[in-house]
């Protein structure tokens, strides 16, 4: 039985590589959803909103580790040959769009509506009150939970290991099934997530600041 | 300009309302208000709270729809345009009680971001259009600072700058100056005053009975969603009906 070693360390680094990987896809192509489903959810149209609605309702009222079977054995099934980083990225997605758009929702609507009424008696399309009057307002207000969220998600790559995704956690179970010494492979897990998470919040922690500075 | 429901109006009337009612649920806030504005006229419009006064100043500029009636503004028919109201926008500027100045921009931005965004006005014509606004108001010199850094009486100039640079045909006032203490009342009174003499159409919704003897060319008094009476600004010195009596009474 191999000790665990300096291989076995490389093996988490290349684990952890994934879980970047895997948190920033998701990251990425779910905000852009996520600001769509923000807008939906605060339009004009109730039809829009309503669907939008049942959208947030659906994805937050499953587990992500059921997404995750669904967007990969279920696609697997249906005959779309889908790799698991691509079946875990469809999952993330989804599940970032519909809570981070319910995050940005929030912040949208705590711009008060005098506000919204200001900018709509000074003639400003909807584009423009959304560009450069609410969103300026509203990014500011979103970045604690913003933040908070997107170390929630870089934790919630773990639940990739259930589709075989080998990304930190799955590495260092495979790690500890050879060496069978869990107490440090799992210490050196919770220390790269830690060494991931760390850089976020400080950041998180420095855009506060410097949009304060702001005004 | 044409009214659907009466046929002509006077020459010069640049604001029309005829036969408007507006309820919010089952209350019945306007009943049949009719005004007529002429161009470089300042109106007072008096009344207690839940008389009315502010939601007609609302409807004027189509932030509250109405069930009846028609509102005809600098020729646009209100209650017709639909969604987009941008075109009535151009030419109405209203001013509200709580200032809501836009808090992320400076002074300056907040004056020019409109014409910039709506008439597509290139940044350096933008920025001479503050100066003068702002100078009309007297605070060209705080054009750098943050909203918050200003005074109540100071935000509200400056929403009246802002208001301005758009060049409207018409502005309105919704009790601007409610929230401010009497010597900030003051200045923003003056500004106001200041643009009543430069011949800017007016409509002033307000509790400064003062300010409407001294600046007002009409008085309108509204009770329970009606122009109860109206007439020029010595009628209040010389009140016809009980109702406005008792407002004066209970003003003074």
């Amino acid at each position: 039985m191999p000790e665990f070693g300096p291989n076995q360390f490389v093996f988490l680094l290349h684990g952890a590589v994934w879980t970047i990987a895997l948190s920033v896809l998701s990251l990425v192509i779910g905000a852009v959803f996520a600001f769509v489903v923000a807008l939906c959810r605060i339009s004009g149209s109730r039809t829009v909103r309503a669907i939008s609605a049942i959208y947030v309702q659906a994805i937050q009222g499953t587990p992500l580790m059921v997404l995750m079977l669904i967007s990969y054995f279920g696609l697997n099934i249906l005959g779309v040959d889908v790799p698991a980083l691509v079946g875990a990225t469809i999952a993330m997605t989804l599940y970032v769009s519909a809570f981070l758009g319910e995050v940005w929702r929030g912040s949208l609507l705590s711009i008060p509506r005098t506000q919204w009424e200001a900018s709509e008696c000074l003639g400003h399309s909807r584009a423009a009150r959304m560009r450069h009057i609410i969103l300026p307002q509203a990014v500011k207000i979103s970045i604690p939970p913003t933040v908070t969220f997107m170390v929630q998600i870089v934790k919630n790559t773990s639940l990739a290991s259930i589709i075989g995704f080998v990304e930190l956690t799955q590495a260092g179970k495979l790690v500890n099934n050879s060496t069978f010494q869990p107490f440090v492979c799992f210490l050196c897990v919770a220390a790269l997530y830690f060494a991931v998470c760390y850089p976020i919040s400080l950041w998180g922690r420095h855009l506060e600041k410097q949009y304060n500075v702001v005004r | 300009m044409l009214s659907a429901e009466t046929g002509t109006t006077t020459p010069g009337t640049i604001v029309s309302l005829r036969g408007v009612h507006k309820s919010f649920g089952d209350v019945e806030v306007l009943r049949g208000l009719d005004l007529d504005v002429r161009m470089g006229e300042v109106i007072a419009l008096l009344g207690r709270s839940g008389s009315g006064k502010s939601t007609a100043l609302r409807c004027i500029n189509g932030l509250e729809k109405i069930q009846r009636g028609t509102i005809t503004v600098c020729g646009h028919e209100v209650a017709r345009m639909g969604r987009d109201l941008r075109p009535l926008r151009k030419d109405v500027g209203i001013v509200f009680q709580s200032y809501n100045l836009f808090p992320h921009l400076t002074v300056e931005q907040n004056v020019t971001i409109s014409p910039k965004l709506v008439k597509g006005v290139d940044a350096k014509t933008a920025s001479l259009l503050a100066a003068d606004t702002l100078a009309r108001v007297g605070l060209l010199d705080k054009r750098d600072a943050y909203p918050e850094q200003l005074s109540g009486g100071q935000q509200q100039r400056v929403a009246i700058a802002r208001a301005l640079a758009m060049e409207p045909k018409v502005m309105l006032f919704d009790e601007v100056t409610s929230a401010l203490d009497p010597e900030l009342t003051g200045e923003v009174l003056r500004a106001m005053e200041r643009l009543a003499r430069d011949g800017m159409t007016m409509i002033v919704v307000t509790h400064e009975v003062a300010f409407a003897r001294k600046v007002a060319d009409r008085v309108v008094f509204m009770y329970r969603g009606q122009i109860r009476e109206t007439g020029p600004a010595s009628l209040l010195d010389t009140p016809q009906t009980d109702e406005l009596k008792q407002f004066l009474e209970h003003d003074l």
